[in-house]
């Protein structure tokens, strides 16, 4: 391993967080505006034009105000919580294959910060962890909303997880790799996993938007029952950061859903274009930003229109609809795949 | 339950019976009324916005719209008003103050009567926009305008004096919506129980 291997990881890496963060950042004025848009209203627009210096506004907002603590609170651990959710939300993008190479000086240099062959274990080792940034963040507070909301969000994640998994197992059964970068390379064109696979997506979008805690499955946080959820005694920017890194897991998930159904930087005529490779890799790396901004208006979309579920329903869908279709998917595609591959 | 419909009130028209019966295999996947919904939701989105920016754009309002108060000067500039304190007694919110003062030799040019008011002010937070003043004004002095009173943070700003009220010399208030010439007839009008 050379020094200039090392650097050029190291600022890719660099360059993959700062792009997240602000991705992340201008969704919080994204969901603002089409929130505003679906409501037949304008959304913030006096902050520079467009509303542009709008989440700078936010930002600076949310360090003026009062940083307090509950007297009872663990302050070790209610500092943690907030830190270790956002240290996961940026985590998974390390596997996220954000184009295929750049070819500078005869050395091909891969837009994937680590192509490690487990890379879909790695996300959902990572996203296992997630609940804990929840789940802390809401015990420490010491307070029953934040201790009720964490409860739920334990319980909902663990459960959509299972179903989650499950329908990756499809992917990796007709990919016959873990790896991330290989399950993207196998999607050429339009041949992307979608069609084969319509039902795996519908359970993995849903289980998603479970995951990141979006509507309709914005229990553990809702305002109208929990008053905040699990971060009900966080403020200032402690409190940013478990707004932010929401925006930040939607960015991800949208990455996955994008890199997982929907052939990642691939996109039809691929080669008919007669582009250099350099070209071809930012045109894709373009596209695939593309397909991520659709999942991301998909969620906002999907938090606009739909109210949110009980907590019975929430167990019900998910344990007794949600797993046994993953389940019955993977049989399904294990059965078709003998049949017609061999 | 109901023994006999024909006894039913009805109080609207639009009443429906609710039905409790099963959904069919198709309504309990969810999935239809899901994409109906999302349906909904986008054609709002690409629907006009009913959206106002205020203080650029106003929405346009009444030609009798009673908003902030104004007192008029007559077409030489001088003041109309002549602190009968009729518009404070016709009042119901009690909202307007005045002292009453007499003109000296030199006021010739900025009164137009012997008696004037030296303070006269009205209590925004009072006022309830009625109109009784206007109305009550022998001598057209005051009048409601279509401008708003802006929004403040200290409650006594809200007591408007004469600084804002009397209209500037430079810039006369249009108020010839609202006083017409048979608005002005019918104020005139001695056969009228108010001139009597």
């Amino acid at each position: 391993m050379d020094i200039q291997f090392v650097l050029y990881k190291l600022a890719l890496a660099g360059i993959i967080l700062l792009v997240s963060l602000v991705i992340a950042m201008y969704a919080t004025l994204a969901e603002r505006k089409v929130a505003g848009f679906f409501q037949d209203r304008l959304g913030p627009n006096r902050a520079g034009t467009f509303g542009l210096l709008q989440p700078v506004a936010d930002g600076v907002k949310l360090f003026m105000k009062e940083e307090f603590m509950p007297a009872t609170a663990d302050k070790f651990l209610y500092l943690l919580g907030p830190c270790l959710t956002m240290l996961v939300a940026l985590l998974s993008s390390a596997v996220i294959p954000w184009g295929k190479s750049i070819n500078i000086g005869g050395v091909d240099y891969s837009l994937q910060v680590a192509d490690i062959n487990i890379g879909v274990l790695y996300v959902f080792a990572v996203v296992s962890i997630g609940v804990y940034g929840v789940m802390i963040g809401g015990w420490a507070s010491n307070n029953k909303y934040a201790l009720m909301g964490a409860v739920r969000a334990a319980s909902q994640m663990i459960s959509y997880e299972l179903a989650m998994s499950m329908s990756i197992v499809t992917i990796v059964m007709t990919t016959g790799s873990l790896s991330l970068n290989e399950i993207v390379a196998q999607q050429p064109g339009i041949h992307w996993n979608v069609w084969t696979q319509p039902i795996g997506f519908l359970v993995f979008t849903i289980c998603v938007f479970a995951e990141c805690n979006r509507a309709p499955f914005d229990l553990p946080e809702c305002e109208t029952e929990l008053i905040g959820g699990y971060h009900t005694e966080y403020s200032s920017m402690k409190l940013g950061f478990y707004l932010f890194s929401e925006y930040i897991n939607m960015f991800i998930a949208s990455a996955m859903i994008s890199s997982l159904y929907f052939g990642g930087y691939n996109f039809p005529f691929i080669n008919d274009l007669g582009l250099s490779q350099n070209v071809l890799t930012l045109l894709g790396t373009g596209i695939f930003f593309c397909k991520i901004g659709v999942f991301i208006f998909l969620f906002m979309w999907i938090r606009w229109t739909l109210p949110r579920f009980r907590y019975d329903q929430l167990m019900r869908f998910g344990w007794k609809t949600l797993l046994p279709l993953a389940i019955a998917n993977v049989i399904l595609t294990g059965f078709f795949h003998l049949l017609f591959k061999n | 339950m109901i023994p006999n419909s024909k006894n039913k009130i009805v109080l609207t028209k639009r009443s429906k019976v609710v039905s409790n019966k099963t959904m069919t295999w198709i309504e309990r996947l969810y999935l239809p009324a899901i994409f109906q919904g999302m349906a909904i939701t986008l054609s709002h989105f690409f629907k006009k916005e009913v959206t106002i920016q205020y203080p650029e754009v106003q929405r346009p309002v009444s030609d009798i719209y009673r908003g902030l108060h104004v007192l008029k000067r007559d077409d030489q500039g001088r003041e109309r008003c002549t602190a009968c304190g009729l518009c404070a007694l016709s009042c119901p919110a009690e909202a307007i103050t005045m002292i009453a003062a007499e003109r000296k030799e030199d006021e010739m040019h900025l009164y137009r009567e012997e008696k004037y008011a030296s303070l006269y002010e009205i209590n925004m937070l009072r006022c309830i926009f009625c109109g009784n003043c206007e109305t009550a004004c022998p001598k057209e002095a005051i009048f409601l305008t279509e401008r708003f009173v802006p929004s403040q943070t200290k409650r006594d700003k809200f007591i408007y004096g004469k600084d804002v009220l009397v209209e500037p010399k430079d810039a006369p208030i249009d108020i010839s919506k609202r006083q017409t010439p048979e608005v002005l007839a019918f104020k005139k009008d001695k056969t009228q129980s108010h001139n009597k």
